[in-house]
């Protein structure tokens, strides 16, 4: 069953087109990896999803609806959240009320909750009233992706979550993973950390240049392949 | 020697409760700035716009200047999520020119709007034996009672503004849109409904601002401007997005003025900008700024 999915999408930033007509699909319960070189379009993918990049009307479907240029805030609500690039808390607000502010654009309850949240990632409940900025880039990791499970997303967006992160941070992080999807959330990860993606991905897509060059499941591709596919010849 | 003494208390008793009204009327200005980074050029035509409009519902309803302005809160909060839906946010992006130009041409328009509809006439809003009433603290120095009362209302405002920011959902998204507006929205905020009902509790305080321009002194719709310049110039002492340090920045400009007038009474607004300048040197992001900032 496809929960959402990308038809023919399209980006462009100004004059620049960043992405030439993605075909892809997201089923319910599933882990897609996006990965690619840099300027790929991985990012950009994600944002027209989020609807921060505009997009026609039909190339993003969300449980049979188009969602294609709704406003941002709309799109969260549907059930979309995203991890971004680099973090980004809020500066100003503590580790809780990062987490609490995840929750605003919520209708129902569900299964995430600040105490869920805390048994996910343990360390937050130690620094819950620490200001954001003195976490740990691991911690501050664990805040941004708590803070998008408290809307009770059904698709969960992380964009570059191991970036600057050190190995064993990264297999925390990852640890979460599973108990994210056991509780209603299918995931898109976008990595430029291939062997990372391709051990928790059912499937991946590899983008080059804005286009899709590759998609299968992980076991099926060939070193080779993904080489071609990530790098070009 | 006493007398000297007891003279220089009373001039700075005389420049904190000045003060009290200047952080009243800087307080508005601070919640703009914190919540969507604009400089709103018409803040100080606002407060007079709100002084008038106190007066107004004084003469028709037959209130005191206190209940009309409990009346014209309401009011105000609707015309200033007016405002800024149908106006202000069309102005806010990344250039940072549009929303200075159309707040300054918002600043005329309500200048000569007032002039048209009020004439030039000096106004003032009558509250009877309070404003000739005073507290005596012994010693000989005594505060104009209406005068404590400013300066307990600036306080009581800036209580309330930091329970709704840092106590209520409303103010973790008031927080939240102002350090990261792109974020926010990924939270499911909308950006332009909170900064509508920013702007609208910003009214609300520029009522209370009006009441109290209106009572300590005559207005007229051509001092806007001026009590800008002293709003901002406290809100930039202070710290942006703090306001305890604008009630801070209030004070400071407030014993300045007394104190430059006391030496020599042509000094007393040159004192005050002095001042500004000397902290704008001495600590260009202001004595409590923002983590961030």
């Amino acid at each position: 069953m496809a929960l959402l999915q990308a038809h023919r999408l399209t980006a462009f930033y100004g004059d620049f087109q960043a992405l030439y007509g993605i075909d892809l699909q997201l089923n319910a319960g599933e882990t897609l990896a996006i990965i690619g070189a840099n300027g790929a379009g991985k990012s950009t993918f994600l944002k027209t999803i989020t609807g921060s990049l505009p997009a026609a009307a039909e190339s993003v479907v969300f449980d049979g609806r188009p969602i294609g240029g709704l406003q941002v805030a709309e799109i969260v609500r549907l059930g979309i959240s995203l991890v971004p690039e680099g973090r980004r808390l809020f500066t100003s607000l503590s580790v809780e009320e990062n987490l609490k502010i995840g929750a605003y654009g919520r209708r129902d309850a569900g299964y995430w909750s600040l105490a869920r949240v805390y048994d996910l990632f343990p360390a937050l409940a130690e620094r819950r009233g620490a200001p954001s900025q003195t976490l740990s880039g691991g911690e501050q990791q664990m805040a941004a992706i708590g803070r998008a499970l408290m809307s009770n997303p059904r698709v969960l967006l992380c964009d570059e979550i191991s970036l600057g992160l050190a190995p064993i941070v990264i297999r925390n992080i990852y640890a979460a993973l599973p108990e994210i999807k056991a509780n209603g959330a299918s995931v898109i990860l976008v990595e430029q950390d291939i062997v990372q993606a391709l051990q928790v991905a059912d499937r991946v897509y590899c983008f080059q240049e804005g286009r899709l060059a590759l998609t299968g499941r992980p076991g099926e591709l060939s070193r080779e392949a993904i080489h071609t596919a990530y790098f070009g010849t | 020697m006493i007398d000297w003494v007891l003279g220089w208390v009373n001039t700075l008793l005389q420049g904190v409760m000045l003060g009290g009204l200047y952080a009243l009327f800087a307080t508005g200005l601070s919640l703009i700035f914190g919540v969507m980074r604009l400089v709103n050029l018409a803040h100080g035509d606002l407060i007079v716009l709100a002084a008038f409009v106190v007066l107004v519902l004084m003469r028709t309803l037959g209130l005191d200047p206190f209940l009309a302005t409990l009346a014209a809160m309401p009011l105000l909060f609707a015309f200033g999520y007016v405002l800024q839906h149908a106006l202000v946010n069309r102005t806010l992006g990344r250039d940072l020119l549009p929303p200075l130009l159309v707040t300054f041409g918002l600043s005329i328009i309500i200048q000569h709007g007032l002039q048209e509809a009020f004439s030039a006439n000096d106004q003032r809003l009558n509250a009877g034996a309070i404003e000739v009433a005073s507290v005596q603290l012994g010693g000989g120095l005594a505060v104009g009672t209406i005068q404590l009362v400013i300066l307990a209302s600036a306080v009581g405002v800036i209580l309330a503004l930091n329970l709704l920011f840092y106590r209520t959902e409303l103010g973790r998204a008031f927080r939240a849109t102002s350090d990261d507006p792109e974020i926010a929205q990924l939270m499911g905020i909308d950006n332009r409904h909170i900064f509508s009902l920013a702007m609208a509790v910003a009214m609300v305080v520029i009522a209370v601002s009006g009441l109290y321009l209106g009572m300590h002194a005559s207005f007229n719709p051509t001092i806007g401007p001026a009590r800008l310049l002293y709003a901002f110039e406290a809100v930039i002492i202070g710290g942006l997005g703090s306001f305890w340090g604008t009630l801070a920045g209030g004070v400071i400009i407030g014993v300045a003025q007394m104190v430059g007038a006391k030496i020599n009474p042509e000094w007393q607004h040159l004192a005050g900008h002095v001042v500004f300048l000397a902290v704008l040197v001495l600590r260009p992001r202001g004595l409590f700024p923002r983590a961030g900032d």
